[in-house]
């Protein structure tokens, strides 16, 4: 069943375009990863999946119902969550009720206040439950961005660089984390530039430069496509 | 993590709230103590606080930074006014009737200035409140520019003078005391959390499916009702109203913003901080005339650059302590 489709997205800014004629499916179960360079309009792609965003063309669909021009909070509650690449943590509020708010006002909110917990402690960050979010490490920010969106419970979850910076050991448990998410049946779109990270766990990896898909398939093709050599390495690789 | 529980007070919060308490009962028994003098004196600073706290829930919390609140207090004084001279009521039961109608009226104009964001909200606010001065001007009904008073037998009603002032006197602490504990319960709840959220972060909230233009609208229209309400009781203790009075920007705006600037915007406890500290200045040093203006102006900038969160949030970023806790504490 298809979770996410977006269909021929157009997004400018100005004379800038950030995206252009976008189409793309996500199943429900992938583990889709999305590479390319830095000003590709990958974040962008992801602000229009969320709604932080509106495209000027095209349409987005959501778990069968057109989303296009639906708020951000609404899409949440329907099942998308995210990260930030750049983290936005609640600075003045600490971290469980950073994780609090996700669990609050997300997709299911039965029990906010023990979902929030159990979270916390599937994240790995309990032992700063009560730290406030502003004093938090670059590390430490970057993990509660992902806890607090799968506070959310979303269907769909959108990682936004959280790889980047991380130690060897510190990379295995969060892909660890990422399998376990997946596992239990939570559909993933991974930006990553952190490559070996992303293709231990993607199952299909998707190219982007300037606002286009470049390519699409299973990680081994795609990193082998000539293509992505061109784009990584310089004309002269392809 | 089955050893988790959620707290929302500390130790040091109850005690505060007790000391808090008896603060609070002794305030409230104030005209048995106080002159006539310092009776009107304790009722300003109740008005100053209330406002404050109404500000600091629009513009601390829902990040809406208006500068024409002074707009609803002037409409409240308006209204009261009108309530007593053509519907003949008692000017205290207009109080409500005003709170109702200011918060009626608060939804057009929210529908306008809510299109504006950031510095155009604030000019956008002030704007309405300089409409409402006008208008205010050109109804002969009221006054027109000059104004009017309350007749002397509608005060009369209300009692002996000493009678009057003490009821006068109640209602506003009832009206402040409710305006503060409105912000704090309303900070305990699921909508506390949201406009927390929304506080510090409103791209991030709204991704994780708080309705931030619902929250805001709410807020909008809460802070409206009971500035609305003050400003009502406000000209029923100054007995006459005019236009330039009414919706006087400095008074209902300016003041109130200094305050809680100063004493911490976006906590409860930084409006109680900043009236108290205002009320101080103002009674040393309002004989200064310009100057004194001068010096709250310096102050408030310094403030501002050696403490951005105010007095309240220097002494917090110290201590971990609130007297009225909002938050969440995980214990094991």
């Amino acid at each position: 069943m298809t979770l996410l489709d977006l269909q021929d997205l157009q997004k400018s800014y100005g004379a800038l375009a950030v995206t252009q004629n976008f189409s793309m499916s996500v199943e429900q179960g992938d583990l889709v990863g999305i590479l390319g360079p830095n000003g590709a309009g990958k974040t962008t792609l992801f602000n229009q999946i969320t709604g932080t965003v509106k495209p000027d063309h095209g349409e987005v669909w959501f778990d069968g119902e057109m989303v296009t021009q639906m708020d951000a909070s609404k899409r949440c509650q329907m099942g998308i969550a995210r990260s930030f690449q750049v983290p936005h943590p609640f600075v003045g509020m600490t971290v469980y009720e950073n994780i609090l708010v996700g669990a609050t006002f997300g997709r299911s909110s039965f029990d906010p206040r023990k979902q929030a917990l159990e979270i916390m402690d599937k994240t790995g960050m309990d032992d700063k439950a009560n730290q406030l979010a502003g004093s938090l490490t670059l590390l430490d920010r970057k993990r509660l961005e992902m806890a607090r969106a799968l506070a959310a419970d979303p269907k769909l979850l959108l990682l936004d660089e959280i790889a980047g910076g991380l130690t060897d050991s510190e990379c295995v448990s969060l892909l660890n984390t990422i399998r376990e998410v997946h596992e239990t049946g939570v559909t993933i779109i991974w930006i990553e530039h952190v490559v070996h990270a992303l293709m231990s766990v993607a199952k299909r990896l998707v190219v982007v430069d300037f606002g286009r898909k470049v390519t699409e398939g299973d990680p081994e093709t795609v990193m082998n496509s000539p293509e992505v050599k061109s784009i990584y390495m310089g004309e002269d690789a392809a | 993590m089955q050893h988790a529980t959620i707290t929302r007070s500390t130790q040091a919060s109850r005690i505060a709230g007790i000391l808090a308490l008896c603060f609070l009962v002794y305030i409230g028994a104030a005209p048995w103590w106080a002159g006539s003098a310092d009776l009107r004196l304790i009722t300003e600073i109740l008005f100053y606080l209330a406002l404050a706290s109404m500000w600091n829930l629009l513009a601390g919390y829902a990040g809406l930074i208006s500068v024409g609140q002074h707009a609803y207090v002037g409409l409240g004084g308006y209204l009261m006014f009108s309530c007593v001279l053509f519907l003949g009521m008692n000017p205290l039961w207009s109080i409500p009737v005003a709170g109702v109608a200011g918060a009626l009226i608060s939804i057009p104009v929210a529908w306008l200035v809510f299109r504006l964001k950031g510095p155009y909200f604030a000019i956008g606010t002030w704007v309405v409140a300089e409409v409402f001065r006008l208008s205010a001007a050109q109804m002969s009904s009221v006054g027109g520019g000059s104004g009017l008073s309350i007749p002397v037998a509608v005060m009369r009603d209300l009692g002996r003078k000493p009678d009057r002032e003490m009821l006068i006197y109640f209602t506003a602490f009832a009206l402040c005391v409710g305006a503060i504990l409105l912000v704090y319960f309303l900070l305990r709840s699921r909508v506390g959390l949201a406009l927390t959220a929304i506080r510090d972060n409103e791209v991030a909230s709204s991704s994780l499916g708080v309705k931030i233009g619902r929250i805001k609208l709410f807020v909008y229209v809460a802070a409206a009702a009971v500035t609305t309400m003050i400003g009502a009781l406000i000209f029923v203790t100054k007995l006459r109203i005019s236009p330039d009075a009414a919706f006087s920007v400095n008074d209902w705006t300016v003041f109130v913003i200094f305050i809680v600037v100063i004493g911490g915007i976006g906590t409860i406890e930084g409006p109680i901080i900043g009236t108290l500290l205002f009320f101080l200045l103002r009674e040393f040093l309002a004989d200064l005339g310009a100057i004194y203006l001068m010096i709250l102006g310096a102050m408030a900038i310094g403030i501002m650059l050696a403490a951005p969160k105010g007095l309240w949030g220097l002494l917090v970023s110290r201590y971990d302590f609130s007297i009225f806790p909002v938050g969440y504490r995980v214990r094991r």
